[in-house]
């Protein structure tokens, strides 16, 4: 009998160390050879290139797109890689975005659940908090890789189409190409920043249901009654609290100089959602029966 | 759902309702409002009546008692008291008592309007002074004299200058974007030129004018009680109001070929308002011409706007009307907001009141917006600036309360446009004093270019929009539309500049002019043009200059210095500067006569621009604080995070690792597990057993008799409520490392349905982490005896094949516990033989199975003991055999069924039971000896074919557990 006998593995079978359980690289791939998985990346990839092919084909509609400063971001879409770039970064933002992310944190643990191999994994042991850790962060990493992938593939065919040149838009100067793609990254990072939120809540319901449909549907069912809540001006202040209240601060930084106080604020209230959803989560889980 | 989750999801509900509607309560007003028609006696003899319509807001706390202070609350041109409602209830709502009128010659005001005349609105005023100071709950100076401040923009602004002139009684004033000399207001001349001179800014006229006329689609009529309140009326809704500016007339717009966009932020109760309002009943036999206007108002307007030029008596009268003359009168200390987004009172009319005002040792106070009469309120950090500022003068000057406020400036600058409800962002500076309007230092700007010739076009049509009045923003956006127009301007441009440059204050320019005429109208404009050619105007501004004397040859032209608009605006490096001369604007008034101008700069073919500059400190703002909490909230984060690994390792390290001696050679031992379930069911009350080497034990009782609870338990799966589990010596919590050591199958299969069988078990065994050597794939597989399927997908496996590629999962690594929850489910008889002779040969080797069955026959044919469980409890354990001993009935193949068993049952304590097929009997012979039965039933007759000791475990497991299982529920 070979038991090794250093304090984190007392009495463990040979070779069984708790932090080498479900290495993050493991859970990269049962991740991968999922089908949703693949299908949700693919599609940031094929996005681009659907709205070039309706760009291309979609002829010069004229019609006044009523979004006051910010419907320029339409027009100029086809003005050069970097405004394909924001235009379909602005279109996905306020939904598609947020379902991928709810789909990545939402479903990671449930659908281990419904398996019935979350029971198995937790008999290996995977100890609870490090599961939980690592299915987040391969979760994160998944949504991270699913906004660089679209951004990246509508900065490349983008470019290819339609050129490089500098970032525009009504409502400041041309902004030179490389800081253009400065202010891109900051718009992803904030983006990023923001969807946190929905992670979180996607995740806390993940860990809460053993229906995957469940935890992603009901965290992008919250996302929309927060976002139709932010359009009753009659809730006041109140509307400040909303999850979704900053999601479209990332504006501010296509004006110069750039506007950043919106931006603080959103961070500071999806970094307290985020937290919260997240501690939830893990006090939750690693307290609970898992009688699934 | 239990009843704690109930009560935790109602105090979240109640906590959430209670939290919206704290926020959307209609807040309790700390005010009343008393609306009532004063009639006032003024005129030149004192002693016209006139019914002015007023509201008076009262601090509730107010009472002869306890008096307050008071504000007189003017509104701007073509208002109503109505349209300072908002900054009447503010200044309510921190203590004054607020009294709001509506003008003479507006609304439902009675008279005529003569522009802030000093017998007419100005005395009007006064006796609202009286009328104030009669009021018992108004804190007096004296007798007749109310601690009042006066508050006003525009037409109101002015008012309060004029009646802090007249009225010593005035404590404090806050003239909002107001006039200094109306005269100069409407006709400006840039190089210091009289107005009789100047150049009629008729686009503004016009719409002064048409908003308080009364024509048929005039506008200042009647401001209906009826419609509601336009929205954001006031620019700079400091609380201290700020009156409207002079309401455009839609049909009044000096462009009727550009339709003005509705501008972002608020602009203008007109602007919003239906056009051809009410007109009073009484004032339908209006005088077409002049409507309300009275009627010496009127013909100066007449005058002045048939010709383009302003005449003597015109001129005086608007002087009348302006504060210039009497600034040495005013002892009240002034607050002077301007804003400059302003082409109608631009920057320089507040400069010269501060001036004028400041010279006789009155308090004066300035500061700048990025509103005015074309821009609106601002953006929010301005109102909440302008706000501040005004409610800190009237507190320190009216109600006596706070230290005195410092004379420092503080202006604003636009700096973007704010992403989240699309308005606009500015960022606040502030010096220690007012630098005037050549700031504190002056940056040259060198600008070049050849004389150009250019041509005014007759009856200034067509012309460029320099701005449109009240449609604010929209100066960069004409430069594409209707800016300069080609052969009307001349073009001076600079090098690109180095270094970015601040311009706060009113730059200026030299140039030189011929003309055949000897005169020329020319209009001076200093553009930002940015390195990709896009001009911006600011706000704008425009200079008009009239010039006269002019040779007619550019080489004999003598220099001439433009004061050009004062400005905030930052001009960034590599940007250049633009001096635009033209000759023609749409909102000025221009000879009609063509001609011909030759223009060039003041010297030679360069002039250089004297761009004043004022250092400031940003204001801080809310969002500077925000950043310090989002820092502070990544530090309490970080701390938190670090704080928690800390405790969770402590009590890692606490956690008992120890080996129980007498149990560190026993794979399995349960003590006293007990496990209620949330809503207190239990399903457990009390398991005790042993697992050792070598055995295979079978846990069997029927369903819902806590088999399954307990080995979650034993998985680490749920919490137990009481009790111990020791695995080899070590206490078994959720998450020991002990867990190593047991395989387990519990609650059927778990697979991921995309991955082939193979593919799953290579999964599961990455994620334990171990070496792959220790896996013994090949033993598992064989053991599954999948074959070919193993490459399949899960999702096309049958139950029995997962179930079996379950039980290959579990003996992965050859665990020296294999806990199996019954493993035979699914499987055909051929794979149930096999999987008996797996287990036992596994068991061998100092190897140790545990099997839960609910099949007394699976148990007995594969397990060494059994530990037989009902309703949450041990019914019997032992080894099989032991248990089977135990079997007090005998099977007998009788002859006459019935007979036997009326035989039988004479004898004391024996049971008999039929069997189907007729001819069996099962006997409980309850300890007698089965050859006693045998001569019992021969003695009697009956012929016994075949006696069967009775030694299957069913008879043990049902005399065990009782005839019946029912009711023990699911468990």
């Amino acid at each position: 009998m070979s038991v090794l006998h250093d304090e984190a593995s007392a009495g463990a079978a040979a070779g069984y160390r708790p932090h080498a359980t479900l290495s993050v690289w493991t859970e990269l791939r049962r991740q991968a050879s999922r089908r949703r998985t693949q299908l949700a990346l693919g599609f940031m990839v094929v996005l681009p290139l659907i709205v070039l092919a309706a760009f291309q084909f979609g002829g010069n509609g004229d019609e006044d797109n009523g979004r006051g400063e910010f419907g320029s971001l339409v027009e100029m879409a086809t003005s050069g890689g970097l405004n394909f770039t924001l235009f379909s970064i602005f279109v996905s933002a306020s939904f598609l975005l947020v379902v991928i992310v709810a789909l990545f944190c939402g479903d990671t643990v449930a659908s281990e659940a419904s398996w019935g191999s979350l029971r198995y994994l937790l008999a290996i042991p995977v100890p609870r908090a490090r599961l939980l850790a690592v299915k987040l962060v391969v979760a994160l990493a998944y949504s991270v890789l699913a906004l660089l992938l679209l951004a990246g593939t509508a900065l490349l065919v983008g470019t290819l189409r339609y050129g490089w040149s500098p970032l525009r838009s009504t409502i400041a100067a041309e902004i030179p190409a490389g800081e253009g793609v400065l202010r891109l990254l900051g718009i992803l990072g904030y983006l990023a920043v923001m969807l946190m939120i929905v992670a979180g809540l996607a995740f806390l319901l993940s860990v809460s249901t053993d229906a995957a449909l469940g935890a992603v549907g009901g965290a992008v069912l919250l996302w929309i009654l927060s976002s139709i809540l932010d359009q009753i001006t009659a809730l006041g202040a109140l509307r400040d609290f909303l999850p979704t209240h900053y999601s479209t601060a990332w504006l501010g930084l296509l004006s110069t100089p750039i506007q950043t106080d919106d931006i603080v604020r959103g961070c500071i209230s999806a970094i307290c959602y985020a937290t919260l959803f997240w501690s939830l989560a893990f006090w939750r889980f690693t307290r609970k029966d898992v009688v699934s | 759902m239990t009843r704690r989750r109930v009560v935790t999801g109602s105090v979240l509900l109640a906590l959430l309702v209670g939290a919206v509607v704290w926020a959307v309560w209609p807040e309790s007003k700390a005010y009343t409002a008393e609306e009532r028609m004063i009639t006032v006696r003024s005129g030149p003899g004192g002693d016209e009546p006139v019914d002015l319509d007023t509201t008076f807001y009262l601090p509730k706390e107010a009472g002869p008692g306890r008096k307050v202070p008071a504000v007189l609350l003017a509104h701007g041109f073509g208002g109503t008291k109505r349209t300072v409602r908002t900054d009447a209830e503010d200044l309510a709502g921190i203590g004054y008592a607020v009294l709001t009128f509506t003008a003479r010659g507006f609304g439902r005001s009675g008279g005529q309007i003569h522009l802030d005349h000093p017998d007419y609105e100005v005395r009007d005023a006064q006796r609202l002074l009286d009328w104030l100071a009669a009021r018992p709950e108004i804190r007096t100076d004296a007798a007749g004299d109310p601690r009042v401040g006066v508050v006003g923009g525009s037409y109101g602004g002015g008012l309060a200058l004029l009646l802090a002139a007249q009225d010593k009684r005035v404590d404090a004033i806050v003239p909002m974007i107001t006039w200094n000399d109306l005269a100069r207001a409407f006709l400006p001349e840039s190089t210091g030129g009289q107005p009789v001179n100047g150049v009629l800014k008729k686009g503004w006229a016009g719409l002064f004018f048409g908003s308080g006329s009364a024509g048929p689609g005039g506008i200042g009529g009647f401001g209906n009680l009826g419609t509601p309140e336009p929205p954001g009326v006031d620019p700079g809704a400091a609380g201290g109001g700020a009156g409207a500016p002079p309401s455009p007339a839609p049909t009044g717009s000096p462009a009727p070929g550009v339709r003005p966009p509705s501008p972002a932020p608020p602009a203008s109760p007109g602007a919003t308002a239906p056009p051809g309002r009410v007109v009073p009943p009484g004032n339908r036999g209006v005088d077409p011409q002049c409507g309300r206007f009275a009627r010496e108002v009127c013909e100066a307007y007449l005058q002045i706007g048939a010709t383009g030029r302003g005449t003597e008596e015109a001129v005086a009268l608007l002087r009348r009307s302006s504060p210039a003359g009497v600034l040495d009168r005013i002892k009240a200390p002034t607050l002077l907001i301007q804003g400059a987004a302003d082409t109608l009172f631009p920057l320089a009319e507040a400069d010269a009141n501060a001036r004028g005002i400041a010279a006789n040792g009155t308090p004066v106070r300035v500061a700048w917006f990025t509103g005015g009469h074309d821009g609106g309120s601002g953006p929010d950090s301005d109102r909440d600036r302008l706000k501040y500022l005004t409610a800190q003068w009237l507190g320190h000057y009216v109600k006596g309360e706070g230290p005195e406020p410092d004379r420092s400036f503080t202006w604003s600058r636009i700096a973007g446009f704010n992403a989240l409800d699309r308005g606009l962002v500015a960022t606040g500076y502030s010096t220690a004093d007012y630098p005037g309007l050549a700031g504190r230092a002056t940056q040259g700007v060198i600008v070049g270019g050849q004389p150009q010739s250019i041509a005014n076009p007759p009856a200034g049509n067509p012309a460029a929009i320099s701005s449109l009045p009240m449609a604010q923003g929209l100066s960069s956006l004409l430069d594409g539309i209707a800016g300069d127009l080609a052969g009307q301007h001349a073009r001076f441009d600079s090098q690109p500049l180095d270094r970015p440059v601040d311009v706060v204050g009113a730059p200026t320019v030299t140039i030189r002019a011929a003309s055949p005429t000897g005169e020329a109208v020319l209009f001076v404009k200093l553009y930002d043009v940015d390195p990709q050619g896009g001009s911006t105007l600011s706000s704008g501004l425009i200079a008009p200059v009239r010039l006269t004397g002019l040779p007619t040859d550019i080489a004999q032209a003598r220099p001439i210095t433009v004061t050009l608009p004062a400005i905030v605006q930052r001009v960034e490096a590599g940007n250049r500067l633009r001096v635009v001369v033209a000759t023609a604007d749409q909102g000025f008034a221009t000879p009609s006569e063509p001609a011909v101008y030759t223009v060039g700069l003041g010297d030679g073919n360069t002039a250089t621009v004297a761009l004043p500059t004022v250092p400031g400190d940003p204001i801080a703002t809310p969002g500077v604080l925000w950043r310090w909490v989002l820092f502070g909230l990544l530090v309490a984060i970080a701390v938190g995070l670090a704080l928690v690994l800390l405790v969770v390792r402590r009590r890692h390290r606490r956690t008992d690792t120890s080996v129980t001696p007498e149990y560190a050679d026993t794979p399995l031992v349960v003590r006293n597990l007990r496990k209620e379930y949330a809503d207190g069911f239990v399903a457990v009350s009390h398991v005790d057993f042993t697992v050792d080497r070598g055995q295979v034990v079978g846990l069997l009782g029927p369903n819902g008799a806590g088999k399954t609870t307990t080995l979650r338990v034993l998985m680490g799966l749920t919490q137990p409520s009481a009790g111990e589990i020791y695995v080899f010596g070590r206490r078994l919590v959720p998450g020991s490392p002990v867990l190593s050591r047991i395989g387990a199958l519990v609650e059927g299969p778990g697979f991921l349905p995309h991955l082939s069988g193979l593919e799953n078990l290579r999964s599961y065994w990455r994620a334990t982490g171990r070496s792959l050597e220790d896996a013994h794939f090949e033993e598992a597989l064989e053991i599954a005896g999948l074959g070919e399927s193993v490459h399949r997908k899960i999702k096309t496996y049958s139950h029995g094949m997962k179930q079996r590629l379950a039980i290959a999962q579990a003996m992965l690594g050859l665990p020296e516990l294999l806990v199996l929850d019954e493993p035979t489910d699914g499987l055909d008889p051929p794979q149930i033989a096999e999987m008996r002779r797996v287990l036992k040969r596994y068991a061998t080797g100092g190897r140790a199975v545990l099997v839960s069955s609910h099949l007394l026959a699976e148990v007995e044919q594969t397990c060494t003991h059994a530990v037989v469980v009902n309703k949450g409890a041990i019914v019997a354990s032992g080894p099989v055999a032991e248990l089977v001993g135990e079997s007090p009935s005998v099977h007998l193949d009788v002859s006459d069924v019935e007979a036997a068993q009326r035989v039988l049952e004479r004898l004391a304590g024996v049971r008999t039971t039929a069997t189907e097929g007729g001819t069996g009997l099962v006997v409980d012979i309850d300890g007698r000896q089965r050859s006693e039965v045998v001569a019992e039933l021969v003695h009697a007759g009956i012929a016994v074919d075949r006696v069967m000791p009775r030694r299957r475990l069913e008879d043990a497991f049902l005399a065990l557990v009782g005839e019946s299982s029912r009711g023990s529920g699911d468990r």
